[in-house]
């Protein structure tokens, strides 16, 4: 018999149903209330009651206050919260309610499926830094940048962070092995970065110990890559350094890429453990 | 007409347990073939090894004329695959559900078609997770059928179903039969294999114990008929090959009419089920 009668190349492209995965995700996600709960709503509670409570204290002599600070923190967290928390969350349940055994059966090429995850994370984020921005732009007294200059390193920092941290939530996925524990399992892995990177607490607070063990993770150089952008330049002095250290932040967000990437590729399946 | 799918000594080992025992099978393009054996008896794990989602321990396979393991996207393209039990796509409507997969294939079928001919159309606007289990296994036929594949696997589609919903479940897969799709089923329902398919391997503990169509399944030598009656007011019991004539003697002896005569033929299901007894026998000894 004929071997085979559909050829590749009229198949559609891997891009085409990545983009039909990016619309059904989005569409999926937005109707999920929990995702919604979790993505838009925590953060903006957490913005809220931090802002509330510690919002007015200054911090030094430099004029910020810690609302703005936090603010700063709470958009990195953003990053954290729409990728890795997200994908880690999601993809367990989604290997075991069959959705990812029913598109192993079709000829959707695996890169499709992670097109739709980036596509997804993207304008998750988008969605939810414009929530915190209104929010703290609103309360706390968040200035918007003027620069040519902070935007794109808010474009850059937002890009590399959205990245590395979705690579590691696919490969962080194969960890829960239950979809229904997935998230008592993630959300204390994103709550210790939190404390340890500078979100609930000034960093340069932090003992030693801890602000090296943040600095091994990306949370630690996404928050200090969004207070140079939404805070003035005299907060520098604030850091641990006395500098934002701009190249470094680049440098170990783009590392994690590249260590996202080898991740997601080695640990990801399609199947519960066990089955193969 | 040519072989849809060509197995030779096909296992599939979980640690020291069998779960394939050394199946061979052929399966003729446009052919209604069901996988028929009791809960654990090694259908899923077959069907999921054709459909290239497990892999082998040993054997070849066949399917399509490419192996399942390394088979490509074009392959893939013309297979539709309905999965045992699946609660995914809760939150999209059934017509955005049918037509995002019909983006996956290179010549897909008419989306508002195939809800139609799954008797789903009433429900097209529905979200999924508001489906009744029958309606949910419809659309996963609908997506299964949507690139218009040449051969589809369907795992164990009617479990869980009223006899009603079987009976349409069955009159839409003999209508996706004559189409000229070649059908690969499991079940463990004997009137669904009887039903449905053209040929049955009644399979028991990883190993197939007969092939044949449904009507001739299990006939042997052991087919006798049994024959009751009474006389004197003593039952009398008789297994015979050849009852017509066992009878005509019977009669001539009583002279006349025979009391409470019944003859008794084994049904499809008596020999199905011996042929389970004899399978598992062979497997002890």
């Amino acid at each position: 018999m004929t071997t085979s009668i559909v050829s590749e190349e009229s198949l559609p492209s891997t891009w085409a149903i990545g983009r039909r995965r990016i619309g059904l995700e989005l569409r999926q996600f937005f109707r999920d209330r929990e995702s919604a709960v979790f993505n838009f709503a925590l953060p903006v509670l957490l913005l809220i009651i931090f802002g509330s409570v510690f919002g007015g204290q200054s911090l030094g002599d430099s004029g910020i206050t810690f609302a703005q600070y936090f603010v700063a923190g709470m958009i990195a967290s953003g990053i954290l919260y729409t990728s890795f928390q997200n994908l880690a969350i999601s993809i367990p349940l989604e290997r075991e309610d069959g959705t990812l055994k029913r598109l192993r059966g079709t000829p959707m090429p695996k890169a499709s499926y992670f097109i739709g995850k980036v596509g997804t994370v993207f304008v998750a984020y988008l969605a939810q830094v414009t929530i915190l921005i209104t929010v703290g732009w609103l309360f706390y007294g968040i200035t918007l940048p003027t620069s040519m200059n902070a935007w794109w390193t808010f474009a850059w920092v937002s890009v590399l962070g959205l990245v590395s941290c979705t690579l590691l939530g696919i490969a962080f996925s194969v960890v829960p092995r239950k979809g229904r524990g997935a998230s008592a399992i993630v959300s204390p892995v994103v709550l210790a970065l939190q404390f340890t990177s500078g979100v609930f607490f000034i960093f340069s607070d932090l003992p030693s110990w801890m602000q090296t063990f943040a600095s091994l993770f990306p949370l630690k150089w996404l928050t200090q890559g969004m207070r140079s952008v939404f805070l003035p330049e005299s907060a520098a002095a604030l850091e641990v350094s006395g500098s934002f250290d701009l190249p470094w932040v680049a440098a170990v967000l783009g590392l994690w890429c590249v260590l996202g990437a080898i991740a997601a590729i080695v640990f990801f399946r399609w199947t519960p453990r066990g089955e193969n | 007409m040519s072989d849809a799918i060509a197995v030779r000594d096909l296992t599939k080992m979980y640690g020291d347990l069998a779960a394939v025992d050394g199946i061979s099978l052929t399966i003729s393009a446009g052919e209604c073939f069901a996988l028929l054996g009791p809960n654990g008896a090694g259908k899923t794990t077959t069907v999921e090894i054709l459909e290239g989602y497990r892999q082998r321990s040993s054997g070849s396979v066949s399917v399509l004329g490419q192996d399942p393991h390394t088979a490509s996207r074009g392959w893939r393209a013309q297979l539709g695959i309905v999965l045992q039990s699946d609660r995914d796509l809760g939150d999209l409507k059934v017509v955005e559900a049918v037509s995002h997969f019909a983006g996956y294939y290179p010549a897909p079928r008419d989306v508002a078609a195939t809800i139609d001919s799954v008797g789903l159309t009433s429900k097209s606007g529905s979200r999924v997770s508001t489906l009744s289990g029958g309606q949910r296994r419809r659309l996963d036929v609908a997506l299964g059928i949507i690139g218009s594949p040449r051969l589809l696997f369907l795992d164990e589609p009617t479990t869980g179903f009223d006899p009603e919903a079987r009976r349409e479940f069955w009159e839409l897969l003999h209508s996706i039969k004559s189409d000229g799709t070649t059908i690969v089923l499991t079940t463990h329902y004997l009137d669904e294999a009887e039903s449905l398919a053209d040929r049955v391997a009644v399979i028991v503990d990883g190993r197939i114990v007969a092939i044949d169509t449904p009507q001739s399944l299990g006939r042997g030598t052991s087919d006798a008929a049994e024959i009751r009656w009474r006389a004197d007011g003593v039952w009398h019991r008789e297994s015979t090959l050849a009852p017509t004539a066992f009878i005509a003697d019977l009669a001539r002896q009583l002279g006349g009419e025979i009391p409470d005569l019944t003859v008794h033929r084994p049904t499809l299901e008596d020999r199905y089920l011996r042929l389970l007894d004899e399978g598992r026998a062979d497997r002890v000894s």
